[in-house]
């Protein structure tokens, strides 16, 4: 089955173009474009990282190391498709609209932390592993229904296939041809579950077969393979040619949270190599040297990336204090007499300074 | 001949650990599954060493998914195996719920007896530890309403390890309860040998006769505050008691307290409608002589009919100290 869904690559881990039918594509300003978004990402990636060390944000989960499969294929998206993340895709919402400091304030357990902009269409990060490629499935048979050329992307894990809403969803945008792209990092682990203990099947992509629909394997650490491929999918989905699985085989670095501990289930030394043979920003570097795209603006990043960064941790941590309402308020329309009794109940243990 | 006792220091989750190791050493037909419970040791940390002590066929890492955990389980029980399941977080238990709903919790009535379900289902659950979204549930009484499953929740070293192995050899399915924010909250004298703790039967914590607190695992430790500080401050002599098991209820414990003190306080992290709470005022209601000793209406405090928030909120969804004595103070001046 890995033959007949080979690993498909644009750019190699040296930088090097492999594939020619992309040349003309890969003009300066969209390098750059692409290389200011991961940076952006990694260095997002690692401060939060920092902020939950120094006890300013609580669990974070980290993505380093997964920031081509992110950005590539959230830049891939029009304005208006629909977005569905997991708890590990802050790199692909980032990109997509989600603003640095709401997702700061997520890491800090607010709910102001879930909103994306308002005009932006996406979903609270599924923490139930495998449940939102069902809601992409729904939200894409309405736009399919309202007559939009809409589409959804839906983000999950190796860990994900192993769940019976991964088959469900999968089925239902097959038998519906719903708009949908089913975009999967296989970053090698769930946890500390390997891949090859959660599945016996070679691949993620040929999990596709069996529901008739397109699979595609590719490197997800070369963003220009990750770009193109779900550009494809997506195009195609507009057109009414149904879903697709994407298989973008990657690497996370660092820990599944920060209160993981990857020395108990791999060897970390595989790091190192990683980082150094496969890094999806090294590789972009490299590429941009290669071919004459590097220049001082490219240094220059670091220091607007680390500006924009600072000034959303000062708005996170001079938000206004959490608001107790929101224990109540919102779980239905007309809050009915149980909550609003335990609400009143609250708000006097409180002392009634409470707003 | 019996040896004097010995008696390790460990955390609830240590306890856990030794008596999984001792029900594995023990009996070759109990194995462990679920998510990274193998080479992790757990995420948090309560197989540790079992993976290298029993091998992989013993502890055993399944692929991600609950229905699947759950599903096997139930086919390996009636067939001779005594599966130990852990769910990673009672959050994520819902994805099998249907095999414990439609077939753990009922096969043994189905065949009239013929085939029966002989497994444990471990999960740690409650609130109060700054966990990520959906980690803190504590729907205890999803399950206390479904029949034909037991329902255990520890809240102190000692009988975790007695209750899980308990558990183990129960013949019927046991969801055993972990309170997360229990898991190290010190450390306690645990006897190295095996040993049980009942199932069904509760626990007299602290002796009183003016007011009954009934709870159970996380909110025990507030009880015992409650109860102390009230004491001191206003001489008000309160009985904790640890429930331990919430299916079934100890009848006999809660009755004989009940008809001794005649004012009660419930205390559950669980939301209030429809919580366990609601069972023990039924409970109590139907004992005509524990109803007839009642010299106050019966007080709660419980979380609030919302879901379990993000953790930013989760200190203003939990039952304080501060509530329970108001509580005491309400049924004992009534
Ligand atoms: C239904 C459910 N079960 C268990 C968990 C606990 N959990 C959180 S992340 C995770 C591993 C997920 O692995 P994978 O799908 O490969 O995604 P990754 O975290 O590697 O991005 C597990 C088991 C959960 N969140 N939801």
């Amino acid at each position: 089955m890995d033959t007949s869904f080979p690993i498909k690559q644009i750019v190699d881990g040296k930088g090097n173009l492999i594939d020619e039918t992309y040349k003309d594509h890969l003009t300066k300003d969209f390098v750059h474009k692409v290389y200011k978004k991961m940076l952006f990402a990694r260095m997002f990636d690692r401060k939060c990282v920092n902020l939950q060390r120094q006890g300013r944000i609580g669990t974070y989960v980290p993505f380093e190391g997964q920031e081509a499969a992110q950005v590539g294929s959230a830049l891939a998206l029009a304005e208006d498709d629909w977005m569905f993340p997991t708890y590990r895709d802050h790199g692909a919402t980032l990109t997509f609209g989600a603003t640095m400091v709401n997702l700061l304030l997520y890491w800090q357990g607010r709910y102001e932390g879930v909103l994306p902009p308002k005009d932006k269409k996406i979903f609270p990060p599924a923490v139930p592993i495998a449940s939102q490629l069902l809601h992409a499935t729904g939200a894409a048979i309405a736009e399919k229904k309202k007559g939009t050329d809409r589409v959804a992307i839906v983000y999950f894990g190796d860990g994900a296939t192993s769940e019976g809403d991964f088959h469900e969803g999968l089925n239902f945008a097959s038998v519906f041809q719903a708009p949908v792209v089913f975009f999967n990092q296989n970053n090698g682990f769930a946890i500390s579950v390997p891949m090859s203990r959660q599945m016996h099947s070679k691949t993620i992509a040929q999990k596709a077969l069996a529901y008739d629909i397109e699979g595609v394997r590719i490197d997800g650490n070369d963003i220009f393979a990750v770009y193109f491929t779900t550009l494809n999918a997506i195009e195609k989905a507009r057109r009414g040619h149904g879903p697709t699985l994407i298989e973008a085989v990657t690497w996370r670095y660092g820990a599944h949270t920060t209160s993981d501990d990857p020395s108990k289930y791999r060897d970390q030394s595989e790091n190192d190599i990683r980082r150094e043979k496969f890094d999806p920003v090294a590789r972009i570097e490299r590429f941009m040297k290669n071919n004459g795209m590097w220049d001082e603006s490219m240094e220059e990043l670091e220091q607007t990336a680390s500006k924009e960064i600072e000034t959303a941790v000062k708005e996170m941590e001079s938000a206004p204090p959490v608001d107790r309402n929101h224990l109540f308020d919102h779980v239905f329309e007309r809050t009915p007499w149980p909550i609003s009794e335990q609400k009143e109940r609250f708000l006097q243990l409180q002392g009634g300074n409470n707003e | 001949m019996k040896t004097a006792t010995s008696v390790k220091q460990l955390t609830l989750i240590q306890s856990i650990n030794d008596a999984l190791r001792i029900i594995l050493e023990e009996n070759e037909d109990v194995l462990i599954l679920g998510q990274d419970v193998g080479k992790n040791g757990g995420v948090f940390r309560a197989t540790e060493g079992l993976y290298e002590k029993f091998g992989e066929d013993r502890v055993i890492d399944t692929p991600l998914a609950e229905s699947g955990i759950i599903g096997t389980s139930i086919g390996m029980a009636v067939n001779g195996i005594r599966p130990i399941a852990e769910i990673q977080f009672f959050g994520f238990i819902y994805p099998g719920f249907n095999q414990i709903m439609t077939h753990a919790s009922r096969i043994r009535s189905r065949t009239l007896g013929r085939y029966t379900v002989p497994m444990v289902i471990r999960t740690p659950y409650g609130a109060g530890v700054r966990a990520p979204e959906i980690h803190s549930d504590s729907m205890e009484a999803l399950f206390t309403h479904m029949p034909g499953i037991k329902v255990v929740v520890p809240s102190n070293p000692y009988d975790a390890k007695g209750l899980l192995i308990s558990s183990v050899e129960d013949p019927d399915p046991v969801l055993f309860l972990e309170p997360m924010k229990l898991y190290r909250a010190g450390r306690k004298e645990v006897p190295e040998e095996k040993y049980t703790v009942p199932l069904g039967k509760g626990n007299v914590l602290k002796d009183g006769e003016d007011v009954s607190i009934f709870a159970w695992g996380a909110m025990i430790p507030l009880a015992l505050k409650a109860a102390d500080e009230i004491e001191s401050e206003k001489g008000i002599h309160c009985e904790v008691i640890d429930l331990r098991t919430l299916y079934p209820l100890d009848k006999t414990l809660i009755k004989a307290s009940v008809e001794k003190t005649g004012r009660v306080v419930i205390i559950h992290e669980a939301h209030q409608t429809g919580g366990v709470s609601g069972d023990i005022i039924s409970l109590i209601n139907d004992t005509e002589t524990a109803f007839l000793s009642l010299k106050a209406p019966i007080e709660r405090v419980t979380g609030y009919d919302v879901p379990v928030p993000m953790f930013s909120l989760e200190d203003d969804y939990l039952p304080h100290v501060q509530e329970i004595k108001q509580k005491i103070e309400r049924v004992f001046y009534y």
